[in-house]
């Protein structure tokens, strides 16, 4: 049994170790920073994912504690594509306009583009910011 | 034992993989296109620097190990979000 478990074990670190490479191979390699994004969101998070997967079936076959492992994956699960998000509208907002982007569908444009399309500064809100 | 020496080689293999990879992250950071690109290559690092953590951690089988890991995970993602918001908004907490 315990050989079986390390043997999935191994072939996990194997997979995973090659899915974080090319990630990152993807990062240097792709041309341009929107290509770009899709190497370490999918691939090296893919990769984590086989790491931490191997570390719990490797423990918890063993009676030791496992939870570490599953909080860091779930929290990387959830927070990669929250980054990848901010990361795309960064570079939308610093290097496309809106007419290289494909229409909406709706009455409403771009968000990234909507303090621009208002001509100023966001106005401060809230009851914090009126004390002088 | 067979199986343990498969696994202490798979690790070394997996190890190696994210050293190369980190190296290549660093290589990004240091000649980026863009600033969102440089973000993106520091986020991707932490991502790397957690699977070679959790790695040490399979490697030594201390428990200490994967806090340190939940650490850079939170402190990379704070870290991403704040750099893209102020690129975004020249501003992080409005």
């Amino acid at each position: 049994m315990m050989a079986l478990v390390d043997m999935v074990v191994a072939a996990l670190l194997v997979v995973s170790g090659f899915f974080g490479l090319v990630g990152s191979i993807g990062l240097v390699k792709l041309p341009d920073t929107m290509t770009r994004l899709h190497a370490p969101t999918k691939a090296t998070t893919l990769g984590v994912g086989g790491v931490l997967l191997a570390s719990m079936l490797a423990y918890g076959f063993r009676g030791q504690p496992w939870g570490h492992e599953l909080l860091i994956s779930v929290f990387l699960l959830i927070t990669a594509p929250v980054s990848a998000l901010f990361i795309a509208k960064s570079v939308i907002h610093r290097s496309l306009s809106p007419r290289d982007l494909p229409p909406t569908g709706r009455p409403a444009g771009w968000a990234t583009f909507e303090r621009d399309a208002e001509s100023g500064a966001a106005q401060p809100t809230g009851a914090l910011q009126q004390r002088e | 034992m067979t199986t343990q020496l498969l696994v202490n080689i798979a690790l070394g293999f997996a190890a190696v993989c994210y050293a190369i990879a980190l190296l290549l992250n660093a290589w990004r950071i240091l000649r980026p296109r863009d600033v969102p690109d440089r973000v993106l290559a520091l986020d991707t690092l932490t991502v790397n620097a957690i699977a070679l953590i959790v790695l040490a951690g399979i490697w030594t089988g201390r428990l200490v190990v994967f806090e340190v890991a939940i650490l850079f995970a939170m402190t990379g993602f704070i870290g991403t979000v704040a750099y893209s918001r102020f690129l975004l908004r020249g501003d992080i907490i409005e």
